[in-house]
Order: structure tokens, then sequence, then C-alpha cells
């Protein structure tokens, strides 16, 4: 008898937690795909905000995410993959080695808005880039290298050994093999890394606060030393600092819909190259 | 194409990719150095014991007040909140995914978990506005609901997915046999699971706990937006607090340059990255013991 009560107590302990966390993300999910979808129209994606940001659309704030994100792929992606392949096809296990893995995982670890810091730093300041969509895409970017490196790394390291030797006896330089062979093999699990640290460089917020962001440009950022709106400082700034708070909360919740349906668009297309990938192997 | 220039490509593009691997490192630099030499400049300013023993963050004011104490209880807060109810609710649903769960319900509730870790900060801090917030103010019967409470709960929803993944993996690398061997003696399947997986497992659980507690502490938007900001020493979970983060996210924008105001938030930045970085150090430190003890 006492054994089948802490059974049950046993089970409602382990599967109660689970429930649980499965129940905060339901609830995040209905609260705003509820409350939000209604604000949704193709007129609230194509509309520049109007009267005071009362009524209007987020384009410039959709557009502003996309510049950044860009920006961001140029300057991370090229950089996380040549330091990946650095690692895992020319590094012999040594001091220096050992550093910049270190170095690697503390960065991976430090808050976002101490990269927001840094970037206020280097480039608004030092490199007088000013305020502006170039200054945080930037940002970003150093924000994203680390995962970039890391997931690019674990790509490269299932490729088997056997094809770097066959090319290599093929008279291939090591720089061909990589070119030619790794890379390719490679693609798609680089590939999943880079989308899913790219969705999570559009939702940040704390690196651009200083770096650029504005609460509204008049017109779309037109160019790389201009300031831009962006989805996720554009629900922070409705829901905290406009000055109607109560009645943009729509706008607010439909923004939150835009960019949660970004991210986890962003998220399936990963998913389906991994799935794919799996498959095929 | 002649080998010589073949060779010379392939040398050069060894090089470049040498010189990333050592930018990575002067990046880490970089960012040590920017916040030392900030902080160096501010404490010229302000003596280092009253940074670090006042009580009063007030620098708009006439008297100017650098302590960094009451951000500091406010960081502690609300990160320990958030721990108290994402490491018990965190491990169990580790060990319910590794141990319990049949294929199909893990194969629905690993995307519920990555789902989780992918919405951005700034909608759930928005959620505590809007949700969260006017929920505590009703149970409470208090007037308004951002406060450190908020903050924590918000801040367990965040730290859950890294907990989850790590704990699983901690508890999936213990060997079966030490299963096996315990209920070979006769013990039940909860026996087993409470009295020797999760014990064996309890390195991986440490660095899960500590990768988890590193992120709740250097999030910034959601603290920002649900934990009302006010600058004082709080005396409990239904106070306004205002973290390291937040200070620094609301201050930073407003200062001018070079002021000892804006050499006060590098300061406070640092003091947040030796935090941040001792306790993802302490947690890669249980990961590595893990590998090693079950390589």
């Amino acid at each position: 008898m006492i054994k089948k009560i802490s059974n049950a107590l046993n089970w409602i302990l382990i599967g109660g937690s689970t429930l649980i966390v499965c129940l905060f993300l339901g609830v995040i999910l209905f609260d705003i795909f509820s409350k939000g979808m209604s604000s949704l129209s193709w007129d609230f994606i194509s509309q520049y905000p109007k009267n005071g940001m009362t009524t209007g659309g987020i384009l410039p704030a959709i557009l502003g995410t996309l510049w950044l994100t860009i920006i961001t792929t140029i300057f991370a992606v090229p950089f996380g993959i040549a330091c990946a392949v650095y690692l895992n096809e020319y590094a012999k296990p040594s001091f220096i080695t050992t550093i910049i893995r270190a170095s690697i995982r503390n960065l991976s670890g430090i808050p976002s808005i101490i990269y927001g810091l840094f970037g206020l730093a280097l480039f608004v300041q030092a490199f007088h880039f000013g305020t502006s969509v170039l200054s945080a895409g930037l940002t970003l970017g150093l924000l994203s290298l680390p995962y970039i490196i890391t997931t690019t790394e674990e790509a490269l390291k299932r490729i088997p050994n056997s094809m770097r030797e066959a090319t290599l006896a093929l008279g291939a330089t090591q720089f061909e093999t990589i070119k030619d062979v790794v890379l390719p093999k490679a693609l798609p699990g680089i590939l999943t890394g880079v989308i899913l640290t790219l969705s999570r460089a559009a939702g940040e917020t704390a690196p651009i606060l200083f770096t650029g962001v504005a609460y509204y440009i008049n017109g779309l950022t037109t160019s790389l030393n201009q300031e831009f709106m962006a989805l996720p400082y554009h629900l922070y700034m409705l829901s905290t600092q406009h000055n109607a708070i109560e009645q943009v909360r729509p706008l607010a919740y439909g923004t939150a819909v835009v960019l949660i349906l970004l991210v986890f668009t962003l998220n399936l297309i990963a998913f389906y190259i991994r799935f794919k990938q799996r498959t095929q192997d | 194409m002649a080998k010589k220039k073949r060779e010379t490509i392939d040398l050069l593009f060894k090089l470049v990719f040498k010189a990333t691997g050592l930018i990575t490192i002067a990046l880490l630099g970089g960012i040590f150095m920017m916040l030392v030499y900030n902080s160096v400049s501010f404490f010229i300013d302000v003596r280092p014991i009253d940074f670090f023993t006042g009580s009063q963050w007030d620098p708009e004011s006439a008297k100017r007040k650098y302590s960094i104490a009451p951000l500091l209880v406010s960081t502690g807060l609300v990160a320990l909140g958030s721990m108290m109810i994402a490491v018990p609710l965190g491990i169990f649903t580790a060990a319910f995914l590794s141990e319990l769960a049949p294929r199909k319900v893990q194969a629905i509730l690993k995307p519920v978990i990555e789902m989780l870790a992918s919405i951005p900060s700034v909608a759930i801090g928005f959620l505590g506005i809007v949700l969260v917030g006017p929920a505590i103010a009703n149970v409470f019967g208090i007037q308004n609901g951002l406060n450190g409470l908020n903050g924590s709960l918000l801040l367990a929803v965040m730290a859950l997915p890294t907990i989850i993944t790590i704990s699983e993996d901690a508890i999936n690398a213990v060997p079966k046999s030490h299963r096996e061997a315990s209920l070979a003696l006769g013990a039940s399947k909860w026996e087993t699971l409470f009295k020797v997986t999760i014990p064996a497992a309890t390195p991986g659980l440490i660095a899960a706990v500590m990768l988890g507690l590193g992120r709740a502490l250097g999030e910034t938007m959601t603290v920002l937006m649900a934990t009302g900001n006010a600058s004082m020493m709080p005396n409990g979970f239904l106070d306004s607090v205002r973290t390291i983060t937040a200070t620094i996210a609301i201050e930073m924008g407003e200062v001018p340059y070079q002021t000892t105001h804006y050499f006060a938030l590098f300061a406070i930045a640092a003091v947040l990255f030796l935090i941040t970085l001792s306790i993802n150090l302490l947690g890669e430190h249980f990961v590595s013991r893990l590998r090693k003890f079950h390589a």
C-alpha cells in the first residue's frame, strides 16, 4: 500500500515537472498568438507606423532586423567557419590551441549586454562608425561567433578522415581538400548551426541598445551609417517606453507574433536540413 | 594550375585560418581590457571601498552615490529565485526524458524544449508585463506585479532549456551497469533513479545548474522589463529590484561620454563579467570531469 502511494507520488513529481515545463511553452504561445493574431494583417507588415506609432504597421522594424541579420551573416559566418576549419583541420594539440578553445568557450558565456558595451567602445567610438546599423550588425556578429565556430566544428568532426586522406593521396593540397571535399560534405551541418545562430541573433535586443537601434526613424534605413528600427527593440519600446502603452498593446502583441514566427521559421528550416541529412546518412 | 601557385595558395590560406583563431583570443582579451581600462578610470574617481560597501546606487542626484551593493543583491536575488524554480523542474524533466519517457513522448518533448529555448528574451519579458505581472499583483494583493518574483519566474523559463539539456546528457552518461546492479539487488525503479542514477550524475547536474545560473545572471531584457527597476536595496521577492544588466541597459543610453557615471557602468559590467566567467569556468570544470569519468 505504502509502496503504491510512494510510486504514485514519484510519478506525480517527475511527470508533473515535465508537464509544467510543457505548460510554460503552451502558456507563452497561447497568450501571444491568441491576442496577437487579430492585429496581424498584410497592412501590419507592409506599412509604416502612423500617428505617433499608435496605428499602422511595422515595416521599418522588419526591414531593420533583416539588414542587421545580413550584416551579421556577412561578418560572422566566413570568420566563424574559417576559425572552425583551423581548429579541426590544422591545429595540433598545443598551448595556443588550448587557449583558443578556452577563449571561445568563455566568449559564449559572456552576457549579451557586455557585447553591447564592447560594440559601443569599439565600433561606435574607436572606429567612428557611430550608432548605426553597421555597428549593431558587427556587434551581433561578435556575439554569434562562438556559436558558429562550435557548431561548424561539430559538423567538420563528422566527416570521416578517410575522405581527407583519399583526396590528399590524389595529390590535392590541404586547402584544396578542405575547399572541394570537406566543406561541401559538411555544408548541411554548418548551415543548420548558422541558421540557428542567426535566429538567436535576430531576437537579441541588449547588444543593439547602444550601438544603433532607434525608437523611430523617418522612412527606411538605406545606408550602413544610419540608425535603424528592429523587431525586438520595437516590442520592448511599445511595451515599456511608449506614452500610450495600453493603446498600443495590440500592436505590441502583433510585433511579438511576427518576431516569434520569424524565429520559429528559421528554426524549422534548420531542423528540416538536419532531418534531411540524418535520413541521407 | 602550376604546382608553385597551388602551394602558395595553400600556405596563404593556412595563415588566414590560423589568424582567425588568434583573433578570437584577441576578442576575449579586448573585451577584458575594455572593462579593466574603464573600471580603472572609475576607481580613480571613486574609492573601491565605497563602491563595494555603500548601500545606494544614485548617480543622478547631487550626492552621486556609486555603490554596486543594491544591484548585486538584486541580481543575486533574482538569479537565486530562478534557480529555486528551474533546478528541480529541470532535473526532474531530464530524468523523465532519459529514464521513463517512451520514444514517442521523447520525440514530442525534445522539440518542445528547443522551441522554449528559441523564444527571444524580449518576448518573455513582454509576457512578464502583460501576463505574469497582473497575476502576481492579484495573488499577493499588491499594486504592482513587476518585482523580483516576476523576474525569477521568467528567468527560470529562460534557464530551463539549458538545465534540461545538460542534465539529460549527464543522466544518460551514467553507465547502464549501475542501474542493472541496483535493480539486481532488489531496488525498485524509483529507488534506482533517486538513489543510484541521479547521485551518479551529480557532477553533470552541477554543471547544468552552473551554466543555467550563468544564463540567468547575464540575462538583460527579461529583467529589465519585468522587475520594476527601483534601484534600492531589496527586502524580498515582492520588492522591485534592479539588476546589474538592467542598470547598464537603462543608463548607458543617457550618460555623457567618459564621465564618472559612464565609467561606473563599465565597472559594474566588469563585476558581472567576473561573476559569470567564474560560474561558467566552474560549470566547464564539472563537464570535463564528467567526460573523464565516463570516458
